[in-house]
Order: C-alpha cells, then structure tokens, then sequence
C-alpha cells in the first residue's frame, strides 16, 4: 500500500509522542529562552559592568558599584518608592472601577447593553497609547475639562495615578468580568436564602469567588505601572518614575540603567510571589 | 375580653422545656381569625400566579401546607412547581395572589426575610468555604455566637452523617455527599419550612432510595415543614403525608398518596402518577355499561383465559395479547381489547401460574370498585 511522505511523517509522530512535543514547542520555547530570558540575562549581566566617565563607551568590567549606587542613592530610592506608591495607587483605583463596572455588566445590564459595555471598554484599547495620554493632557491641563468642572490637580503625581489607571483599567475590568459572568446564579441566591443581603453576599459570596481574577487583573495594572515612564512624562510635571531614570541613562549608561532597571523586576517578582501565596494562581 | 389561644411549637429544641402546647392569652382586638391561620397552615398560598413575559408558569394555585408535613409538588417538567417554590422562597415575586408563611404575609418580602431554606437541585455550595464554612453560613449571617455556631453546626453534620469531612472543600466531595451538605447547610438554620428543590435528581437509583428514607426520617426527627418538589412519581408516593400534583401551572389534585393514586381526580393525575388504563366513550360504554372517563390501574386487573371464570362483581373486557414485557419482578401484558384501546396488565412473575404466548386471547377482569371514575379535563 502506497502511502504519502505527510502520512508516514504523521505515522512516526504519531508513535513517538515525546517527538511530537518537542516538534510543536520548539519554536515558542526558542523565542522564550533565546529572546525573552536571553535578553534578561544580557541585562542582568550589563548591570556589572561600568561605564568609562569621559567617553561613555561601556567597560567590561566586572564590578557591583551599580547595584550599591542604587541601593544607597536617596534619589533612587525616592524614585523607586514613588513609582511603588503610583503602581500601588493605580491598582486600587482601577480595582475600586472595575469592580462595580464589571458586576453590573456581567449581571445587571440586559444583553444588548452588555455588548454595547464590552465594546465600551474594550474601544480604548484600540486607540494609541500617546493619543490617550495627550487627551488626559488636555483634559488635566489648566483651562481644560477638569478644570472646567471643578478643579484640576494640575500634572504632577495624583495626574499621573488618573492617567495610567484610565490606560490600564480594561485589563482589570476584562479578568473581572470574565469571572462574574462565570458566577452561578445559585450560589447568589443560596447566599440569600441563608439570610444574607446583598452586601453580605458581595463580601462573603462574589468577591471571594472574584478573587484571582482581582488578583490577574491588578498583576497586569501593578506591572505595567511600573514599567511606564512616558506618561509621567506628558501628565507628571517635574514627576520622575524608575522608567524615567532607566531610559535617561540609557544613552549614557547602560549598565547603570540596567541596575536600576532590576528594581522593577524585583518588585514584580515580590509581587508575583505574594501573590502566588494567596493560592490564586492555581484557580486561575 | 380575652381568649385563649393554644400555639403548637413544631421545633423540637424548644420542645425541651416546655411540654404540650403553649397558651398564650390574647386581647381579643387582635381578632380570633387571624390568630386561627397563624396556627392553620406553615405556607399557604392564595390565588398566586407567575407570569414570565407572555409564559403563563403558574395560574391561580391555592394551597395550604400543615405544620410539620411532608407536602410534595409533583408534576411534569414545565408544570410550574418549581415556580411555586421559588415564590414561597422569595427568589420571584408572584404576578398575582399572596403568600403567606404561618399566617404573615410575606409576598413582599426578600429572601433573606424568610424563615424558610432552600435546598437546591445543584446543591449551590459555596466552592470556596470548607463544609463546616457552608454549613456555618447561615447562622455566620445571622451572627450566631462561634461556640453556639460550631456546636449546631456539628449537630447538623451528624444529622446527615458527614462528620468526618467537616474541613473538605466541595470539590472534594461526592454527589450524595454535597446534597448532604446542601441539607445540613439548610437544616442547621432551624427554618420553620424547608424546601427541596428536586434534592435527589442527581443521584443514582440506589443512592436516591437510600436518602429518600433518610430524608423523611430527617423531617419527622426535625419537625420541621418540607415542601419538596420532584417529577418522579415513586419519591412523591414513598416520602409524603401529601401530594399536590402540578400540571401546566395548575394543582390538578392535593391528597395523600393513597388518595392521588387511589382516586385520581383527572386523566392526567391517573397518568402521571403511577400507570393507568384510561376507558372513556364507546369503550367505557361497552365494558363498563357507562360513558364517561374512566380509568383502571394494571396491578388491579386479572390475566384469564377466555373460558376462565369472572366472579359477579367483576367486569370483563375481552382482547388478544399484543406484546409482553419481562421486567424482572413483574412481567407487562399489552393487551389490545376488543372494544377498542390498549390496556396494560401487570403480573408478578410466578411459575404456577399459566403462561400466556403473544397474540393469544385473553380476558381482562378487574372488580368493579376498581374501576376510577375521572373527572372531564
């Protein structure tokens, strides 16, 4: 029986399933480790080396002065706390948002209007990052709508707690709704029937349950906080975030930048792994 | 003026103390007849109706549920009794008509105003909190003391026999397990009705017969009112003191289980519950000398041959066998009569009696006070 090269290969593979694997996550994990850990490593590795004052040329030698200029520079630590304080910030207030946005479109709007809610909060993420930014300019800038209709906190750190929860906001409310509308009536109800009213049942009942969606959602806000430094430079005023730092030294010192760059990881990673603690990891 | 009214206490903690019923003297202002439905009936409905959008799902039921009753709500899928759970539970509110829970309107009331607890068809158990945390929930709410909350709690747990897996999540739990915890969560709160929404659906056969007694054991040990709602006509028949049988969202018939079986008011109770062998028009005119609906169950007809004798006050009906079901236990004749229609015999399976081959004539003799006479639909 005559059978083509593309069975015979399907046959073989079919046989030897640990083959096939490696076949289908070759190329994934060539990108992961090659491209994505390698270019963590040539980081983490830049960091010890030094950079000649005069030239700027970088130097290969092997020194951890980076590393202790970070740790016992005030203004790094400054900055590095108050970029900890604006990821903090902007993951409850987007948390604060979303939680109510996403209940009530996942179990109170009707489902024309829920539609019509996840194009509302998805659209935004279509528009350009900077595009956003300058519309919060705008708006936060003296004689602008904020200003207009009350009182504007000026640019400046609270500016830049507004403008980045705005940004970040959908990758908070998107997890969250997810999980409400995955939430079986029953178990709201069977809330009620044990005598709880709604309040209770939201404390007791759906938040436990909404959870690691919180948790995945304020992963993403808390992150990408901490890695922004371009609208702290268009709505932060005189403001400056570890972002800011790096990419200024980018130019003129590489393994500086790359040192200070490690305080983000760090903090990612802390959180990464308080939050793997909670256990909400495992039901994502 | 005062009168004096005795209360009858159904719970049996408090039963403790005092014995016998409690006399309570009222001023008479309050009014004898209000005090008479506070004692009358745990839930009673009064013309309730649902409408969802242009579905009629229940159409002006009135019922009375006794203290201390198994009371079933049997009917088809569709038929409404779910409905009428969810109204006495609060989840809906009724279109029309009132509900009242031991003599308090409580047809505006929210769930979590009610002294009743529900047992859902999927057990809806809290998948984050341990069963002792389920179990715990409804008096946690209520803000019960921890020591009094865990003491109930545990008793609750004996009652449907989990104590062993009080710090198990759900997910780690069997079926017959959850739908233990599901009763227990219920119970722990002492409700003066429980309601059963279909509970043992999702069991297997020989679990399900094994909690049917238990269930009712559990209410007669608890006193405590249970409105169970099922399609099965077997667990509505072995479990309750009585039966309303539902159909498209109205009560056909409310009675004991002799009664619905024994003497169903309508064709579609002597169908649905149990088997029936309906005679109506020139049939019932020519076996039983009468028209008009009738109906004849098959445990009650006897399987002769045409030359067998028929006692005096038996009726015959003549006709050809035309399949035979062996079902273990029983063997099923259809035997198609002469007077038209099919009827069904039931005969335990027995080596002295005759055998009987297909297509073979037979005579169907039943006594005449077994024949059921239906009302028109």
């Amino acid at each position: 029986m005559h059978r083509s090269p593309v069975r015979r290969l399907a046959g073989a593979l079919h046989r030897r399933p640990g083959l096939r694997l490696s076949a289908l996550l070759s190329a994934p994990m060539a990108w992961l480790v090659l491209a994505y850990l390698g270019s963590l490593g040539v980081l983490l590795m830049s960091a010890f080396w030094t950079t000649n004052d005069f030239t700027s040329q970088v130097e290969y030698v092997w020194n951890t002065d980076n590393f202790a200029s970070v740790i016992s520079d005030p203004v790094y630590r400054t900055v590095a706390l108050r970029t900890l304080g604006i990821a903090v910030g902007v993951t409850v207030v987007d948390a604060g948002l979303a939680l109510p946005m996403a209940f009530y479109m996942a179990r109170v709007a009707r489902p024309g209007s829920r539609r019509l809610l996840l194009v509302a909060v998805t659209a935004p993420l279509w528009a350009g990052y900077l595009v956003k930014a300058y519309a919060w300019w705008v708006m936060l800038s003296h004689g602008g709508v904020l200003d207009w209709l009350g009182g504007t906190p000026g640019f400046g750190v609270p500016a830049v707690v507004i403008t980045l929860s705005y940004l970040w906001l959908p990758y908070m409310v998107l997890p969250l709704y997810a999980a409400f509308a995955a939430l079986p009536d029953s178990l709201l109800t069977a809330s009620a029937d044990l005598g709880a009213r709604p309040w209770r049942t939201f404390r007791s009942v759906i938040l436990p349950l909404a959870k690691p969606a919180l948790l995945a959602g304020s992963i993403f806000t808390f992150s990408l906080s901490l890695g922004d430094y371009l609208t702290v430079q268009i709505v932060g005023g005189t403001t400056q975030m570890l972002g800011n730092v790096i990419a200024s030294d980018v130019t003129l010192n590489l393994p500086m930048a790359a040192a200070v760059s490690c305080v983000p990881v760090l903090l990612i990673v802390g959180y990464l792994l308080a939050v793997r603690r909670t256990g909400a990891l495992e039901n994502l | 003026m005062l009168a004096t009214v005795r209360l009858h206490n159904p719970r049996p903690e408090d039963r403790a103390g005092v014995h016998g019923p409690i006399e309570i003297e009222l001023p008479s202002f309050l009014g004898m007849h209000d005090v008479m439905t506070n004692t009358d009936a745990a839930v009673s409905l009064k013309g309730v109706g649902k409408s969802f959008g242009a579905v009629r799902a229940v159409d002006g039921v009135d019922l009375d549920i006794r203290p201390g009753e198994f009371f079933s709500m049997l009917g088809p899928s569709g038929s409404g009794k779910t409905t009428v759970l969810r109204l006495i539970a609060g989840f809906d509110e009724p279109s029309e008509g009132r509900v009242l829970l031991s003599g308090q309107d409580v047809t505006r009331l929210a769930p979590f105003d009610r002294d009743v607890n529900t047992v859902f068809q999927d057990y809806a158990l809290f998948p984050h909190l341990s069963v002792r945390q389920n179990v715990e929930y409804g008096l946690r709410v209520k803000r019960v003391p921890k020591a009094e909350r865990r003491e109930r709690a545990e008793r609750a747990l004996a009652t449907v026999r989990l104590e062993g897996l009080a710090d198990r999540r759900p997910a780690a739990l069997s079926g017959g397990q959850r739908q233990r915890v599901a009763l227990a969560r219920a119970l722990v709160n002492r409700p003066s009705v429980l309601l059963l929404d279909e509970p043992l659906g999702a069991l297997d056969l020989k679990l399900r017969l094994e909690m049917q007694l238990e269930l009712k054991q559990i209410q007669r040990e608890a006193r405590i009112t249970f409105v169970f709602v099922t399609h099965d006509q077997d667990e509505a028949l072995t479990m309750s003191d009585r039966i309303a049988v539902f159909n498209a969202g109205r009560i056909e018939q409310v009675g004991t289980p002799a009664e619905v079986y024994e003497r169903p008011a309508t064709p579609f109770v002597a169908g649905f519950v149990g088997t029936a062998n309906l005679l109506a028009g020139d049939a019932a005119a020519a076996v039983l000398g009468t028209a008009g609906r009738h109906a004849v169950r098959p445990e009650r007809i006897r399987l002769l041959a045409p030359d067998d004798p028929v006692a005096p006050d038996e009726v015959a009906a003549p006709g050809r066998i035309a399949d035979i079901v062996y079902a273990g236990a029983q063997t099923r004749f259809l035997v198609d009569l002469e007077a038209g229609g099919r009827f069904t015999a039931v005969r335990h399976s027995r080596d002295e009696e005759r055998e009987f081959g297909s297509g073979s004539g037979v005579v169907l003799a039943w006594r005449r006070t077994h024949t059921i006479a239906l009302n028109d639909d």
